[in-house]
């Protein structure tokens, strides 16, 4: 079996070209899960980048991506395979007049010519090579995950009328959650674990900086501060990495150039969405601030 | 496994790894990580794949064969620690066992270098740094965040103040706190800061307060750093296993709400809202999922007429769930205070699976405190606001299971509907007053259900003044709820 990947870095260095940092371990777990050919099931908060993940590694493989988004109430037909009962009828009716037997129009109608691919199953019988991503699996009731497990594990799908069609590559998968709820052991077992958190102060600084067009590096260190400072609090939902470079965006838009305190508290909305939080930040903006005001002197 | 190894030169290198890792897994099963066999083969496996000498390479490896759930990596993480330590003879206890030309001395050599060609404060190589010059390098180097200037400050910290002795039976706590005082970190943060404020003249607040952070974040770097040194040379002194027994601390999920250190409080904050939110979730689901209520004649007929007024397919009405209303009754005083609180907050969390929540705390005088909670985003504040305004105390402070029963029976009794769901949280601990047991037959009869749940471990119910049982005996359900898992088990089972 050939690999994808040469090594750990040559895995960093083809997510950076296609403006992805990785860290250590990201990059570590990808290339991992190319050697031992296992999927990845990536957890972590919001807007932390597990999706782009998916795609960037795509990207830089140059693989096409095949995504399958879970939502509740996803079925086999929807994830997996179905048959084209309208073909299916149809190739019936052409049979009607001639003296064909029906055994032999139920071995017709049952082959791969009926069959309508769905995204597990477009992805193992792929020629060319591709990405897999099953999108927020956290998504599915628990008794749809097993539709997974047969897919994961050995990479085939059982067809009871066709029997097992088996994969053709062993595509790179990549599993993604919100952790909204437990996902089951079995799952879990077949895939490598990444845990994605809020970045590093300065990975995320690196972050805004690749991905802010005409940010300063001054500006780029300010904003990765503060928003780890925000982070500290105790909020609802923490600012994600995507709005932190919302944020540096508008900031850029606006030609601030050194946040100020009056800055921060007239943009925080863009990072925070909850009253409740951007209330807290604010508080905590100035709060803090009228403490040092006071230190001066008592020093 | 050593058994099937071949026996070629190249594997049977690799033999003390595999026989480490297998302990290692041991130790992490011991600690309650659930680690099964496919997922210590993928380990095996993955290590093979990954250059040995790199530590982090091979740590993350681990990690993503071996834990699958976030809440488990501190426990990894620390145990990954002791059982890859770097050994070796420079991280011995022993100061006779020291290498004179070792590398602890190499490591004063290079700060000194460091310090002079900066500053030019050195004393030259081998004679080692008084404290005043360690202490400046430790302002120079959280100055500059400069990391290998760091750990090697840390080591000398540690190898001068903690007065580490073989064999000695101390905890590592003892050796950072000695090392940490001789530090005085606090002074040095407020030397930086007034040096950032001599440097910028017209630095604003904001700025300042930024700045602070950022050389918080670069002590707590040193802080950690001094731990793992430490680490280092217990586990050089004792031994992977011993440390990893001392080591072991309970699973964020099964943390004792009683015993909670600090630290462990913070955890548990942190942990409970997303546990509350997985439960919101899983709750809702639930009730969305459950079908099948009584048939809806009128939606059925109309399908039928697609079937030529045959009525094929049932259709069902969507069934009504009965919202339970819930009554909290909690007691507040100190012993079981935070066990009350992680209560609840996740009742108030997941209050939209019920009609009404209604709570009330008491010590030995009872009040109501559901305004508190009413219309505020934000339950911490509420819990905080419980439990400074909240009325309480009658006589003196002390817990009176019967005189606060009787006040909630007195003023709020006859609101105790068929509906009502009634939760007594406490240890029943009663310092021998009145037990007025009565009143929960009482609630029993009127509530829909009534349980109690006690944040101590079973086994000391009933001994001294415990009188759980006494209560015990007219409600539905008596449930020792001492950590998380629990509660939320509780919770869930609830709804």
């Amino acid at each position: 079996m050939t690999h994808r990947f040469e090594s750990v870095d040559a895995v960093r260095d083809g997510l950076r070209s296609v403006d992805y940092l990785a860290d250590e371990s990201i990059a570590g777990i990808v290339y991992l899960a190319d050697r031992l050919g296992k999927p990845v099931l990536i957890e972590g908060p919001a807007g932390t980048g597990k999706t782009q993940l998916a795609k960037s590694v795509a990207e830089m493989s140059g693989a096409r991506l095949i995504r399958l988004q879970c939502y509740e109430g996803l079925d086999e037909a929807k994830a997996l395979y179905e048959w084209n009962y309208k073909k299916q009828l149809l190739r019936i009716q052409v049979e009607k007049g001639d003296d064909t037997s029906w055994t032999d129009i139920q071995d017709d109608i049952f082959s791969d010519e009926f069959l309508l691919p769905r995204p597990l199953l477009e992805a193992i019988t792929a020629d060319d090579p591709v990405v897999l991503l099953i999108d927020e699996v956290d998504r599915v009731e628990l008794e749809t995950e097993a539709l997974l497990l047969e897919i994961l594990s050995e990479y085939q799908v059982s067809i009871p009328e066709l029997g097992t069609v088996e994969s053709k590559q062993i595509p790179l998968v990549f599993l993604t959650s919100n952790n909204t709820r437990e996902l089951s052991e079995a799952l879990k077992r077949r895939c490598l674990f990444l845990h994605l958190d809020y970045p590093e102060m300065e990975r995320e600084k690196e972050i805004v900086l690749t991905k802010v067009p005409d940010i300063s590096d001054n500006l780029a260190e300010q904003v990765a501060r503060i928003v780890r400072s925000v982070r500290q609090l105790e909020l609802k939902k923490h600012p994600s990495v995507s709005e932190t470079l919302d944020w540096a965006r508008t900031l850029v838009l606006l030609g601030i150039d050194k946040i100020d305190e009056q800055d921060a508290v007239n943009t925080v909305n863009i990072l925070l969405k909850y009253r409740s939080d951007i209330e807290k930040a604010i508080k905590d903006f100035s709060s803090n601030s009228a403490q040092f005001e006071g230190q001066p002197a008592a020093t | 496994m050593t058994a099937t190894e071949p026996t070629t030169d190249g594997p049977t290198s690799d033999d003390p790894i595999f026989n480490l890792l297998e302990g290692f897994v041991t130790e992490l099963r011991t600690a309650g990580l659930p680690v099964s066999l496919s997922e210590n083969i993928d380990a095996a496996e993955a290590v093979k794949h990954i250059p040995l000498e790199d530590r982090t390479a091979f740590k993350y490896a681990l990690a993503a064969t071996l834990v699958k759930n976030d809440a488990h990596w501190k426990t990894f993480e620390t145990l990954f620690e002791v059982y890859f330590s770097l050994r070796g003879s420079e991280y011995a206890i022993d100061p006779d066992a020291d290498d004179p030309f070792g590398e602890l001395d190499l490591d004063e050599d290079e700060m000194a270098e460091q310090a002079s060609g900066d500053n030019g404060q050195g004393q030259g190589g081998g004679d080692g740094l008084s404290p005043e010059e360690l202490a400046e390098l430790l302002y120079q180097a959280l100055m500059r965040g400069d990391e290998t200037l760091m750990r090697a400050i840390a080591r000398q910290a540690v190898k001068r103040y903690a007065g580490m002795e073989p064999g000695r039976p101390v905890g590592g706590t003892y050796y950072l706190y000695r090392t940490l005082r001789n530090l005085d970190l606090d002074g040095v943060l407020e030397r930086l800061m007034d040096q950032a404020k001599a440097d910028d003249e017209n630095m604003t607040p904001f700025d300042e307060r930024l700045e602070r952070n950022e050389y918080e974040a670069r002590i707590e770097k040193l802080r950690k750093e001094i731990e793992a040194e430490i680490r280092r040379r217990l586990v050089a002194d004792r031994g992977a296993e011993a440390m990893a027994k001392t080591l072991r601390k309970p699973l964020p999920e099964d943390v004792d709400f009683m015993h909670a250190s600090r630290e462990e409080m913070a955890m548990l904050r942190r942990a409970i809202y997303p546990l509350t939110r997985k439960l919101a979730v899983r709750l809702a689901r639930k009730r969305r999922h459950k079908r099948k209520g009584p048939l809806d004649f009128r939606n059925t007929v109309r399908h039928s007429l697609s079937y030529g007024g045959v009525p094929a397919e049932p259709k069902f009405k969507h069934p009504k769930p009965a919202k339970p209303e819930i009554f909290v009754v909690a007691d507040i005083s100190g012993s079981v205070a935070a066990f009350a609180r992680f209560t609840l907050h996740l009742v108030y969390a997941i209050s939209s699976q019920f009609s009404r929540v209604r709570s009330f705390v008491f010590i030995d005088g009872l009040d109501e405190v559901t305004d508190f909670f009413e219309g505020v985003d934000d339950i911490t504040e509420a819990i905080h606001r419980v439990n400074t305004e909240a009325d309480v105390v009658w006589v003196d402070g002390h817990s009176d299971y019967g005189h606060a029963l009787e006040v909630f029976w007195d003023n709020y009794g006859k609101e105790i509907g068929p509906k009502t769901t009634v939760l007594i949280l406490g240890d029943a601990r009663n310092n021998y007053h009145a037990s007025q047991a009565w009143i929960t037959k009482e609630i029993q009869k009127r509530a829909r259900k009534l349980f109690w749940l006690n944040p101590e471990p079973n086994a000391y119910w009933n001994t001294g003044d415990s009188i759980v049982g006494e209560y015990g005996a007219h409600c539905d359900g008596v449930f020792e709820v001492r950590n998380l898992r629990q509660l939320e088990r509780f919770v869930d089972n609830l709804v």
